[in-house]
């Protein structure tokens, strides 16, 4: 298949930026979407120009580095990461926009790549367990009901990507934060700061200049691994619970 | 923003009610006007209960239109500086599955403030009265739905209000923590602000359409 690609150029943080079209011939529908950039940037190499930049790691849609807006929807048509998302999904002859993530709180690095090290600081202001625990315990060590369970492992395959900022109309990072809250607050490893983890996540939240939630869903439903809206909710009624206790 | 929101809602439940005394006749929805100002009477002075509601639901305004104003600009820095159109494609511009509702929020409660300010104008004070001034509640009311554009600017306000409170509902009910639902359609308060959107805006509509076309009250 032949397609147009429009992709957004930036050389470097202060560059302004502009969408750029390229034209990309024989491309086979059974490469990955990443696939179809590398062929366009051995194009650009021989060409002498400058390879577009993009972040990728795996490719196999579980580490959480690759990740761009394709024709205004963060990861593409489908659900799944872009190093996932094959050329099938687009018709021969498509054009297709390619944009980098957009938040005040990503700025952008070099074309496709944005700064998401502000996810990193949510992580390190709660998002973790300080209890030293050793090798694996016994499965039936500590009995966890299979509801719990079930959720905190569905929060827990959040990737870390930023599609639910880079589509929440509100740049906000609450599914991120919230998935994070979820996971470890329904188990009890998590208990003993489930309080102090909300504030604190939800302060370096906000202080990294992230957008607050309209529970709009849109986060939800770009999100690769399918992170649930109610992980929203379950970070408000810890985040109440906490204020309520006097926390804040 | 959820809280101060959820108040007004209980208002406009109470006031739809009384509303729909027009349906009983005139006298009756005289007399229901008569008693919201010496409801609570002698231990309230008269009108005191209608003051205490009226201060509570100002206080209720303020706080969600600051709140608002605070949060729709930090929303758009956190986005990128122009809000939800950041994105340069012409395409999907609405997203995966954005209501209509979830973004006319803003310009919505706009439109619903500026519409309070004409409505108490007209129904409260009576300083603007098509169709001729009035001495009674009824009389305001019917008086003023003789006018075509009187009744416009009521149903495109009730609709406004309607969009605003099927987002506003399930919005402020997740913020307080109570949704459970893996996808919003699933979710049992997506389903009451579906309700109560309808039954506020068909409810309010009800008496001024039923005054206009069928000559309710004569």
């Amino acid at each position: 298949m032949n397609i147009t690609v429009r992709v957004w150029r930036q050389k470097n943080a202060d560059d302004k930026g502009r969408m750029v079209t390229y034209g990309v011939e024989n491309v086979s529908e059974h490469m990955s979407f990443l696939e179809m950039l590398d062929v366009l940037n051995e194009q650009l190499t021989l060409a002498g120009d400058d390879p577009i930049a993009f972040d990728h790691d795996c490719r196999e849609g579980i580490c959480g580095m690759c990740g761009v807006v394709i024709n205004g929807i963060a990861h593409g048509p489908e659900v799944t990461t872009t190093c996932q998302l094959h050329m099938r999904s687009f018709e021969d002859g498509a054009v297709i926009d390619v944009e980098p993530w957009r938040a005040g709180a990503f700025p952008v690095v070099k074309d496709l790549v944005v700064d998401r090290s502000a996810f990193d600081r949510i992580i390190q202001a709660g998002g973790y367990i300080s209890a030293p625990t050793g090798s694996a315990p016994d499965a039936h060590a500590v009995p966890v009901p299979k509801d719990d369970a079930d959720h905190a492992f569905d929060a827990a395959t959040c990737i870390g990507c930023g599609a639910c900022v880079a589509a929440c109309p509100n740049g906000s990072a609450m599914l991120f934060t919230s998935a994070k809250i979820t996971h470890l607050g329904l188990l009890p490893q998590g208990q003993p700061e489930r309080e102090s983890r909300v504030i604190g996540m939800v302060e370096q939240h906000d202080h990294e200049g992230f957008g607050s939630c309209t529970n709009i869903g849109e986060c939800t439903s770009a999100c690769p691994k399918g992170i649930p809206l109610d992980t929203i909710a379950q970070l408000n009624r810890d985040l109440l619970g906490a204020l309520a206790h006097g926390k804040a | 923003m959820a809280v101060s929101g959820l108040i007004m809602v209980a208002y406009l439940l109470a006031h739809m009610y009384g509303n729909l005394k027009a349906f009983a006749g005139p006298d009756s929805f005289n007399e229901y006007a008569h008693h919201l100002r010496t409801m609570l009477t002698p231990i309230l002075p008269r009108e005191g209960l209608l003051w205490i509601i009226r201060v509570v639901l100002l206080a209720a305004v303020l706080i969600h239109a600051y709140t608002a104003i605070n949060l729709w600009r930090r929303n758009k820095k956190a986005a990128g500086y122009v809000g939800a159109k950041r994105y340069q494609t012409k395409q999907n511009k609405t997203g995966i599955q954005r209501s209509y509702a979830s973004f006319t929020m803003r310009w919505g409660g706009v439109t619903i403030a500026l519409f309070i300010v004409f409505h108490i104008l007209n129904l409260t004070t009576n300083d603007i009265h098509p169709g001729g001034a009035a001495d009674t509640p009824y009389g305001k009311l019917h008086n003023s739905f003789q006018s075509f554009w009187v009744l416009l600017a009521y149903t495109v306000a009730m609709i406004a209000v309607g969009f605003h409170l099927w987002h506003g509902f399930w919005s402020a009910l997740t913020t307080l923590g109570q949704n459970y639902s893996a996808k919003r359609r699933d979710s049992f308060w997506n389903s009451a602000a579906i309700a109560i959107a309808a039954l506020i805006t068909i409810g309010f509509l009800a008496p001024p359409f039923a005054i206009y076309f069928f000559g309710l009250g004569g």
